[in-house]
């Protein structure tokens, strides 16, 4: 295979495995510290537990993050050397304040909010998980402005093809940058809200017992419900703003191939490439253009305005109508939850079960998203300045391909092992597990050592 | 500016990696120990660097982030070159991070494969970053003694990270795993020696123009602490491992020290050969430098957070001082 492709699908496959933990761990840190919050309001050994048992996952999706994370940083200079040769002055400084401002704030204070809660003040723990809760947000600052620019790109000027700084502001405040910070926040939130009242319905439902269930449970599907529908709200507003800046993308996520005013919204379809036209249409009449100009007869441009420098189409319709529908079903099933919930009612077993059901969905919209976003940008790297192709390094296909099955091999065995370790923390029973509070811990088990 | 910024960055970058190796090189070691070890020991040994290993690998990424940002050119080509070492690396420290809670997290029968995993990705990362530097000193010229001085790299630099290791487990052990880790140091102290030994003399021998730098006069002579200044500190390991009752009276900490300032002498030696290139015969730090206004953004942020982490370590590592002990959630 062409050694370029090879090297996008590497870089594909090392940053789709990196987001699924971050996209857990900036929410989970959040609602630990709200859990931790609780905890010294009321007193209630209840709400220690829950921070206790989820702070376990919490580390493990942590650590993953980490070394995938590491893992990305190299993959700029192994993969797309060109790119910070041309864009080094602008990517550079914004990865760099990732990594003085977060990382370390992050990492260091990890290590309190994991191991010292006996070595330090209640205070102090207290702060150090706001900290690290902090750290993981401030770090999607960064990337994610990094990205915007890449998308909306502002505030430079160019000089023998090498891009230089005309405004800080500018480029870290970049048009798509506030909207694609908000999505992304939320869809944090909203992964791990899924996660934590998925992992309690599948609990509740095999009678594992554990004294904050219910209130874990409760926690995710009202931070869900509450969270589910201001997303679509913020999405649509991303998508406005998608589609004033790059309208060959937009114009992929909705397969219009000819410009049309008053156009329809496909609600499925087979985008054909070779004859430019939709296959198997089911459209919903000037919907389309009612979302993104908010007027029936607003003009779309299509795609057959921008041929040989629009995306795939396929893979863009889909994974947005991917995304779209998940989004659809978190909103029905944290309601449906919420109202069989109410006034302290425990919800039924078909509610646990679409709960449990539904414990991933967060990582299934967030990468069907970011499928939308970077394959939506192609064939360019930094929207209409630098093609993707212009920056990729020379490796032979037979090293790319070797490393690429090697990244598979290992993400693949990581990812059960990570699954499976989350299934077996939940079926534990609260009294056996060794990270229990002092209030539940049986006396075999404190002997348990190592235990991190 | 535009002569002093690269500077200033080099010498961070320097630092960046030199505090990655002092640091993660001890997780690294204890992590190389780890089969040594009983049961009961291996815990003990994971636990005395739990709250810290974390924050050791942002060292590494902090290296590279200096690298990307003051000198993007030379980013591209060192990583470009390095891409199968820096591979195997990647995929030796992504086993082991992981290795490192899933050994307690997905249940007791697969504790043993995890601390398996956990000696292999710690073993495969530090060879792997012992070939790059290997790499780099030659140049990125993959000449058949070049690789071979690559190797020897790759077999002195684990060697390094087990005495940091050992050093490190002098501080934070006692009793039983105390004794196994004094004679683990003696063991490594001498693979490490002949280690260095050859790497120093081979150096020269593969670049001229480092040769030229360390065999001309006066240089020879106002450079001869270096290496007489290592050869002190190895003595000095040699002599606390004899005298260990030293170590049991809780002096243990003079051999991770000690240990340091080999690293300490082995870094400015090589920066000295270096300067003022970024890649060795080819590109200088001005060549690749990014532009002054990008770089000069960025030391804002360096003057105000470098102090503050600097801080903050420390203060963990104080919260954290004593011998490990079983570590828990609470
Ligand atoms: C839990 C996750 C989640 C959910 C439920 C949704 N999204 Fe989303 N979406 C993301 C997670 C996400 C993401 C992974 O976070 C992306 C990728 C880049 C970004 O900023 O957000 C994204 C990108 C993204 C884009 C691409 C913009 C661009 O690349 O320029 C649009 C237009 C939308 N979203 C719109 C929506 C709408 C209308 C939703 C309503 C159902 C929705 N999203 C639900
Ligand atoms: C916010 C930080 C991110 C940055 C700076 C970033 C940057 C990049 C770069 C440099 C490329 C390679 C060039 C290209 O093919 O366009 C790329 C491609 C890609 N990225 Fe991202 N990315 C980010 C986040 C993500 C996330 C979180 C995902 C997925 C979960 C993702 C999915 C992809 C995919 C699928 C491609 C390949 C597109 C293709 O080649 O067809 N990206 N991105
Ligand atoms: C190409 C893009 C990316 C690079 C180069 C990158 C790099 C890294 C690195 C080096 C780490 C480890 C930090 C440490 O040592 O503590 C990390 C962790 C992290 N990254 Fe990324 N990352 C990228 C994309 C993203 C994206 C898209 C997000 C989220 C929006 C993100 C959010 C985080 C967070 C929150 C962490 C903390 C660890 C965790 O929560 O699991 N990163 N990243």
């Amino acid at each position: 295979m062409d050694p370029f492709v090879l090297a996008r699908i590497q870089f594909a496959t090392n940053i789709s495995f990196h987001i699924l933990f971050p996209a857990i761990s900036i929410g989970l840190a959040w609602i630990l510290l709200f859990f931790r919050l609780r905890f010294t309001q009321t007193g209630d050994r209840a709400w220690e537990y829950a921070y206790f048992f989820w702070v376990k996952i919490f580390a493990l999706t942590f650590a993953m993050g980490v070394v995938s994370g590491i893992t990305m940083s190299f993959q700029f200079g192994t993969n797309w050397p060109g790119f910070m040769e041309k864009a080094g002055n602008i990517a550079g400084p914004l990865l760099g304040y990732e990594v003085l401002s977060a990382f370390f704030l992050e990492a260091s204070f990890l290590g309190i909010m994991l191991f010292g809660k006996d070595r330090v003040s209640n205070r102090t723990h207290l702060i150090s998980t706001f900290l690290v809760a902090f750290g993981t947000t401030l770090s999607a600052f960064w990337i994610l402005s990094l990205n915007s620019w890449m998308q909306t790109p502002t505030g430079y000027r160019i000089e023998n093809g090498v891009m230089f700084v005309e405004s800080w502001w500018e480029v870290i405040f970049n048009p798509s940058f506030p909207y694609r910070f908000a999505h992304m926040l939320l869809a944090s939130l909203l992964t791990s809200a899924f996660l934590i009242s998925g992992v309690s319905a599948w609990r509740a439902l095999k009678n594992v017992d554990g004294p904050a269930t219910w209130k874990v449970l409760r926690t995710g599907v009202a931070i869900a419900a509450i969270a589910a529908p201001i997303q679509i709200f913020v999405g649509d507003l991303h998508g406005l703003n998608t589609f004033h800046h790059q309208p060959a993308k937009v114009a992929a996520m909705e397969a219009v191939w000819e410009t049309e005013q008053g156009a329809p919204f496909t609600a499925f379809a087979w985008p054909d490439a070779e004859s430019r036209s939709n296959k198997y249409a089911i459209e919903i009449p000037y919907a389309a253009s009612l979302i993104l100009t908010h007027e029936l007869n607003g003009e779309i441009k299509g795609l057959n305005e921008f041929e040989g420098q629009h995306p795939p189409v396929p893979i863009v319709f889909w994974s947005f109508r991917v995304m779209l529908a998940v989004g659809g079903l978190m909103l029905l099933v944290s309601w449906w939850a919420m109202y069989s919930l109410r006034g302290n009612r425990e919800a039924g077993r078909n509610v646990l079960r679409a709960l449990s059901l539904m414990t991933f969905s967060g990582w299934i919209a967030v990468l069907a998203g970011w499928y939308v976003t970077e394959i939506g940008r192609q064939p360019w790297i930094v929207q209409g300045i630098i093609s993707v192709k212009d920056v990729v390094a020379d490796h032979s296909s037979a090293t790319v391909t070797g490393t690429l099955l090697g990244y598979i091999a290992l993400y693949g065995f990581l990812l059960v092992s990570y699954i499976g370790a989350l299934r077996y923390l939940s079926q534990k029973p609260a009294a056996s597990l060794a990270m229990a509070p002092a209030g539940f811990r049986l006396p075999e088990q404190a002997s348990n050592k190592g235990e991190v | 500016m535009e002569y002093w910024l690269p500077i200033i960055y080099m010498g961070a970058m320097g630092l960046a990696l030199l505090v990655y190796v002092i640091l993660d090189g001890y997780d690294l070691g204890v992590g190389m120990l780890l089969p040594l070890a009983n049961d009961a020991e291996k815990d003990t040994m994971i636990a005395s660097i739990g709250p810290f290993w974390d924050a050791n690998e942002t060292w590494i990424v902090l290296g590279v982030g200096i690298l990307l940002i003051a000198f993007p050119t030379a980013h591209g080509i060192v990583l470009t070159h390095l891409y199968l070492p820096v591979t195997i690396m990647l995929m030796g420290l992504m086993l082991r991070g992981v290795a490192f809670d899933l050994r307690v997290k997905a249940g007791d029968a697969r504790k043993a494969m995890w601390n398996k995993a956990f000696f292999l990705g710690s073993l495969i990362a530090s060879m792997a970053q012992g070939w790059m530097l290997g790499s780099f000193i030659t140049g990125l010229e993959s000449t058949t003694t070049n690789l071979a001085f690559s190797l020897l790299i790759a077999l002195t630099l684990p060697a390094l990270y087990l005495l940091l290791g050992c050093g490190w487990l002098l501080i934070k052990t006692e009793g039983s795993l105390l004794t196994k880790a004094i004679h683990w140091a003696r063991n490594s102290m001498l693979p490490m020696g002949l280690g260095l030994f050859l790497v120093s003399i081979a150096t020269p021998l593969v670049n001229p123009a480092i040769a030229e730098k360390w065999f001309s006069f006066p240089q020879f002579f106002s450079l001869a602490p270096i290496p007489l200044l290592t050869v002190a500190c190895y003595g000095a390991i040699a002599y606390l491992l004899r005298q260990d009752n030293w170590i049991y009276r809780g002096h243990g900490w003079l051999l991770y020290a000690f240990t340091v300032g080999i690293c300490l002498m082995a870094s400015i030696g090589l920066a000295y050969s270096l300067f003022p290139d970024i890649i060795i015969g080819k590109l200088t730090i001005w060549e690749s430098a990014a532009a002054t206004e990008s770089l000069l953004f960025t030391l804002v942020g360096v003057v105000i957070t470098v102090p503050a982490i600097l801080g903050y370590t420390v203060f963990v590592y104080r919260i954290f001082r004593g011998k490990a002990k079983e570590l828990s959630y609470e």
